[in-house]
């Protein structure tokens, strides 16, 4: 199909940039109010214990203390899944994690602020302490949600689709795999922060750096028992979030209280190491994989188990549950599956959604798998991977409706120009390459709570002077939804994306759209805003057609102006066309709104992983590795990443680069530790987030499957690439150095401690060997979909 | 613990700020300034956000009592642009897509302006090596590398 | 901003005479401060709450590098690392191993003072008071346990300076200065393999200078670090040797750092190579007699059995480094 655009597929500069060079752009922590208060919360430092008693009154005697407020100040429950509202703003009689926020102080500065927190007496009585997935799984540890002791899991899910015992007994070759995924977390550059102002007419206002504006709004008015019609929430400039920032936060809600308990505005910036116990990043993930393959490599039957770490909360723990399990066949034809996983509590900060929410993990475990099975069966990575690779247009054993799809382009394309097939096994001891392919979600099926509205909406208003102002929920948090939105409203209008007035994510001012996370800000919102944006367009249009006396039809709105094609004489300004469109029909303010497809299938779990379309992305990264300290350098990644249409190819190149990097840092420098229930390092020295000499060159290649459904096309680009590069980086570190490093991150001493192995005659592997005896049960039998073909 | 009067130059302007002996440049310039382009991320010197210039060197004004920078002149992203117009690297910058969320630039385009007055022609490596204590968690680096690169050509006169 | 300061007061003398005066001050906690880079981050996580900072930057004599008629270079304590980087007169290796300290605006601030007097660190104390108070107080915070080694009374915090490791392989001296007088003493006499009383020195005795001899053998300095930068060293080697015309060697020194409380000689590993020619077999043995002395431990990033292992392959590299064709 050739269509022509006019600014779609532009590499244009954000439309917000040189706010941003010129250090204009306002962030949370940059605003301030008349009379405005600090607020700091005093943090648990026990993992687990019962509160026996808290003691404000010090700290509220302290000159310049304007407020104190303790869990009993907010005793309603919360939590992002209508099913998991496990969280207290503040701990109430009992925390659950070092770092928990215990109590919440409001003062004229942060030096009285600091100093009342001092002042707080809080009587702890220890518990014992839930922190190995060994622990979680004992009958004798004190149950963290709920009383007396017993197991802590979470949540389990088992499904099987098929017969995979079928499957196995049809395979010439099974394997049988355990990896472990260490948690990562989101690390963005701006610490969180909420800044919260109660007014005397009984409205508050909240601006806080969140990626979602409307769930913290809904959140607000359970928690607040506030009206919702008088909260307004708004997303100023985001300094990253990268699903850090996805939650509702302890410290939006007490900001918050504070502020409506002094009758002043109440800022508080969570420090650094605030933001290590917040978190919500990677769970840690142990997983173990049974594939079995027809001698050509054709997979027969997989089971995948997941064990999920989730720390001491729900937050987003029941669906990063299902994701450990639901992508894994919308790379590869999986005729047989079953997908069994569990998710246990511990004693530390809650794991939720980062990049890739719950895919990065069994996406590293499979990749490799896969390569060790090729190794097996004397067949190369790339052909493995091609002919086990879903076909566009086809439904998956779980269910997925797969639309487009250039997986294989994708691999093509990577191992072409990275020369993959003249490196693999053949670069000299030391260097290797490695292949790895992945993929992603355009936006979730469902909403977070169920309800028929749409997950997007998008309203344009056009001024007498033309001007367009687009207002949308949609919130950039770096990622370039902003101008996306703009690009789109444009290329409608025949417009420049900077000539757009842009209002986001206020919810005061701006229709719902449900926030940036499971990338679906340029599927949804762009969707919607494709609808707005026609509908301003073709009563422009059938006004200047009237006026010309002409057919709708054969009016275009280009470059600013409004007429007949090819014939500038007949043509008004944008701005006249918008006068006669007013005047023939009315005030011109128009919208539109984005449902995606009912998809979801019919069993218990089904919801999770239906996406209205899937990026998907190939990898091979070329590592050069010190054989004698473990210490990998990585020469240079390709990447090729199916993105339906690039809207805006600078912008989409930089989320694939970004994600890149991130993928590099969480497979080869980041953890999440602890020792104990004790955070080993929660800082950025000791978390380590690659810097500019780490990063190698990235070559990106942005293949276009034009998507049916997706907005001219276009298909999510925030999340997907991050997804292949881990195991590329574990199977190129395979290639150079022969060791398999089945743990992530494969840090320098693994590589050396599985080098010393083989020296000694022993496999060089490191990584877990056994999985807990747990077991699953309620095992969910689904028929495979109609119209599944079996290869 | 006494107040003191702090007189500094801050982009060309001359200040007297009342400070206590535990201010930090980073406090005087955001709260007492309103300076607020210049961000922070760690409070600790672990990240860059806080990079400005103090007497043309860059530091982390996280790290810098106040008061040992009496009579210094500092320079902040707000003071990067002449007369109005942009510095090149501003303008790089901002047209390759080198900011994403933003948040790490002001402290960039710091070090970086300090690198090109040292280095005009730099190769990625040095600018790598420039950019070394800038921690950026969105861009993966690569066009902020180009960017640097291009305001530097365009500096050359190419 | 969340994390702040505590009040201090700041003094600034301009003299090294008024300097001494104030640090023997007996009524009031005073800590000397350089660049900063240290004391700052420190008293933000309230590991250290002294009542007085005395700043030696207005000082003027203690700023600057100078060559004496002998070839010996004296840099004052209060020049940069990032003035030494770029000097052409300090000791190739020094300069170098200064370019390889934390990041480059570090480099701008910190002192050459700072980083020889560098507190050790350890990651039960590098961190906020909320999390100290989680973990238990250590021995070096007051406590009564190190929880490195919780059955030892001493203090496992580690020698994480550079530029410590690499002026005791130079042989360098440091000029000290109280209000009791002045003297100079080598270097490695500064440091005491102890987590809490790492310096030989008195609280109130101000490091003047670092004389590092002229340099008359080969020297080299390599780090071992996760990043490219920012890293402190989880294990620095600065070796300098000298060679006859046979290339023996003739002189060796041998400093480990980043892996106990003090730079470490390898004595054992020196006395071995000294005598003999840099030979693969020779390199090689006197790696493993280097690893000896070193007892890492997991207070650090990546544990101590790697930061063991590590010691010979870096060992080795270094004397490669020196022993270039000679061997
Ligand atoms: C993120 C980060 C990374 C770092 N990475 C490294 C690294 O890789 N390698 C490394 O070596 N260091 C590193 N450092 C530590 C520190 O920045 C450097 O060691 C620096 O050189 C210290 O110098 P300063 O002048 O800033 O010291 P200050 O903070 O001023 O002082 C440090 C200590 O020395 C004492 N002191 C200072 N001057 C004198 C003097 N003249 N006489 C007596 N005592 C004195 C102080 O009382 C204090 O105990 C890092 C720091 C940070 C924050
Ligand atoms: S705020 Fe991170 S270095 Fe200053
Ligand atoms: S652009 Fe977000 S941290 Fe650099």
């Amino acid at each position: 199909m050739t269509q022509s655009f006019s600014v779609v597929g532009k590499p244009l500069p954000r439309v917000d940039s040189m706010d941003q060079t010129m250090g204009k752009t306002q962030y949370v922590d940059d605003m301030t109010l008349p009379d405005m208060l600090v607020g700091r919360h005093l943090l648990s430092i026990h993992a687990h214990a019962r509160i026996l008693r808290i003691d404000t009154s010090r700290a509220e005697s302290l000159p310049g203390v304007r407020g104190v407020i303790t869990g009993s100040d907010l005793p309603i429950t919360y939590g992002i899944l209508p099913i998991s509202q496990d969280e207290h703003a503040l701990a109430v009689d009992r925390v659950r994690y070092v770092g928990e926020p215990v109590a919440a102080v409001a003062a004229v500065d942060a030096a009285t602020a600091e100093e009342a927190l001092g002042l707080i007496d809080v009587e702890y009585e220890p518990l014992d302490e839930v922190v190995t997935l060994e622990q979680a799984f004992a009958d004798d540890r004190p149950i963290l949600h709920g009383d007396g002791l017993g197991q802590n899991v979470h949540r389990s899910a088992a499904l099987e689709f098929g017969d995979v015992e079928e499957g196995f007994a049809r395979a010439d070759y099974i394997r049988e795999d355990v990896f472990f995924f260490g948690g990562n977390t989101h690390a963005a550059l701006e610490t969180h922060a909420a800044l919260a102002s109660y007014s005397q007419t009984g409205k508050l206002t909240l601006w806080s750096s969140t990626q979602v504006p409307h769930y913290v709004h809904r959140t607000l008015e359970k928690v607040l028992e506030l009206p919702a019609g008088r909260i307004r929430v708004v997303a100023p400039a985001i300094g990253g979030g990268f699903g850090g920032k996805t939650d509702p936060f302890s410290h939006e809600l007490t900001a918050a209280k504070l502020s409506m308990v002094t009758g002043k505005p109440v800022k508080i910036n969570l420090s650094r190491e605030e933001v290590f116990y917040a978190h919500r990043g990677r769970h840690p993930v142990l997983m173990w994989i049974k594939t079995g393959f027809e001698n050509d490599g054709t997979i027969t039957s997989m089971r995948f188990k997941t064990f999920l770490d989730g720390g001491a909360y729900g937050s987003y723990g029941v669906a990063s549950l299902y994701y450990t399990g639901a992508l894994q066949p919308t790379t590869y034809r999986i005729p047989n599956y079953r997908f069994e996983g569990v998710r246990v509590f511990t004693n530390k900060p809650p794991c939720g959604p980062k990049r890739g929410h719950g895919t990065p993990q069994p996406r590293f475990g499979l990749e490799c798998q896969l390569d060790k099975a090729a190794d097996h069966l004397g067949i190369d990575p790339a052909t493995i991977r091609r002919r086990n690779a879903v076909e566009p247009f086809s439904t998956t054993v779980n269910h997925l409706r797969i639309t487009s799809c250039a997986l294989v382009e994708c691999i093509d394309k990577v191992v072409e120009e990275s020369g993959f097939a003249g490196k693999h096994r053949q670069l000299p001891s030391g260097r290797g390459v490695g292949l790895a392919v992945g993929a992603y979600m355009s936006g979730a099926g469902l909403p977070i709570y169920f309800n028929d509205m749409p997950q997007s909406e998008v309203q344009v208003k056009v001024d007498r002077g033309g001007g367009v102002t687009v207002f949308s929920m949609a919130t950039d948090i770096g990622q370039g939804s902003t101008t996306m939105l703009a690009t789109v409203i444009a290329e409608s209008l025949g417009l420049e994306p900077a000539d757009m007035i842009m209002v986001t994510a206020d919810t005061d001012l701006t229709p719902v759209d449900l926030g940036s996370y499971s990338s679906r800000v340029t599927f949804m919102a762009g969707n919607a805003a494709v609808v707005a944006g026609r509908k301003i367009r073709s009563r422009v249009v059938q006004a200047v057609a009237d006026e010309l006396e002409t057919e709708p039809g054969s009016i275009v709105a280009e470059h600013g102006r409004v007429g007949v094609a090819g014939d500038p004489d007949r043509s008004v300004s944008w701005a006249d066309g918008v006068r006669l469109a007013i005047a023939a029909t009315g005030p011109l303010v128009e919208s539109g709104g984005y449902t995606a497809p009912k998809l979801a299938g019919s069993f218990r779990g089904a919801g999770v992983g239906i996406s209205p379309a899937y990026s998907y992305s190939a990898c091979v990264v070329e590592v050069d590795c010190d054989a004698a300290t473990g210490i990998v350098k990585v020469e240079r990644v390709w990447l090729a990443h199916d993105i339906g249409r690039a809207l805006n190819p600078l912008l989409t190149e930089g989320q694939v680069e970004g994600g890149v990097y991130m993928g590099l840092g969480e497979a080869l420098y980041e953890e999440h530790a602890f020792r104990g229930s004790l955070h080993r390092g929660p800082s950025l020295l000791d978390y380590k987030i690659p810097t500019a000499l780490d990063m190698p060159p990235v070559e990106t290649f942005l293949i276009e499957s034009d998507d049916p459904e997706g907005p001219f096309g276009a298909k999510e680009v925030g999340q997907g690439p991050l997804l292949p590069v881990i195991p590329a980086v574990a199977n190129a570190i395979h290639d150079a150095l022969g060791v398999r490093i089945d743990e992530v991150p494969i840090t320098p001493p693994k590589i050396v401690a599985a080098l010393r192995e083989v020296s000694r005659g022993r496999p060089g592997r490191v990584g877990p060997v056994t999985i807990p005896d747990y077991e699953f049960t309620r095992l969910t039998r689904v028929e495979v979909p109609e119209g599944f073909v079996t290869p | 613990m006494a107040d003191h009067i702090l007189a500094i130059d801050v982009n060309g302007d001359r200040h007297r700020v009342l400070v206590t002996d535990q201010r930090t440049l980073l406090e005087v310039l955001r709260e007492d300034l309103g300076l607020t382009g210049t961000k922070h991320g760690c409070d600790v010197g672990e990240c860059g956000a806080c990079t400005v210039l103090v007497d043309d060197k860059p530091v982390l004004s996280c790290l810098v009592i106040a008061r040992q920078v009496d009579g210094s002149s500092v320079q902040t992203v707000e003071g990067l642009a002449h007369d109005g117009k942009p510095d090149l690297l501003q303008e790089a910058f901002a047209e390759l897509g080198a900011a994403q969320c933003g948040y790490c630039t002001p402290g960039m385009l710091i070090s970086a302006r300090s690198l090109l007055d040292d280095n005009p022609d730099p190769t990625t490596e040095e600018v790598q090596a420039g950019l070394a204590g800038n921690l950026c968690r969105c861009t993966g680096y690569i066009k902020i590398f180009d960017a640097v690169r291009l305001a530097a050509a365009r500096d050359r006169g190419l | 901003m969340t994390i702040r300061l505590p009040a201090f007061d700041y003094l600034t003398p301009e003299t090294l005479e008024d300097a001494a005066q104030l640090l023997a001050d007996p009524e009031r906690s005073v800590v000397v401060v350089g660049g900063g880079t240290d004391v700052v981050p420190k008293m933000k996580r309230r590991q250290i709450t002294p009542e007085v900072l005395v700043s030696l930057s207005r000082i003027e004599s203690l700023h600057g590098i100078r060559i004496d008629e002998s070839g010996a270079c004296t840099i004052g304590a209060s020049t940069t690392l990032a003035e030494i980087h770029d000097s052409t007169v300090v000791p190739e290796v020094f300069a170098a191993a200064a370019g390889d300290v934390a990041s480059p605006q570090i480099r701008n601030s910190a002192t050459v003072g700072g980083n020889l007097c560098l507190d050790t660190r350890c990651n039960y104390i590098d961190m906020s008071d909320s999390w100290r108070q989680a973990s238990g107080y250590c021995l070096k915070d007051g406590g009564d346990t190190c929880w490195v080694a919780p059955r030892s009374n001493k203090c496992w915090a580690i020698s994480s300076s550079d530029l410590a490791t690499v002026a005791v392989a130079l042989g360098g001296s440091v000029r000290l200065t109280s209000v009791r007088g002045e003297r100079l003493i080598p270097i490695e006499a500064l440091y005491n393999n102890d987590g809490m009383s790492y310096l030989t020195c008195a609280a109130d005795e101000i490091l003047v200078e670092l004389v590092l001899p002229r340099g008359n053998g080969r020297a080299t300095y390599r780090k071992l670090r996760r990043r490219g930068s920012i890293d402190f060293p989880l294990l620095g080697v600065a070796i300098s040797a000298r060679f006859d015309d046979a290339g023996m060697c003739v002189f060796a020194r041998i400093v480990l750092g980043g892996i106990a409380s003090a730079p470490l000689r390898a004595i054992e590993a020196e006395e071995f190579i000294v005598g003999r020619q840099l030979t693969d077999e020779v390199l090689e043995e006197a790696a493993r007699l280097a690893t000896q002395p070193a007892r890492p431990q997991d207070n650090t990033d990546t544990g101590s059995r790697y930061r063991k292992w590590m010691v010979s392959v870096f060992v080795e590299r270094a004397l490669g480094d020196v022993a270039g064709d000679r061997a």
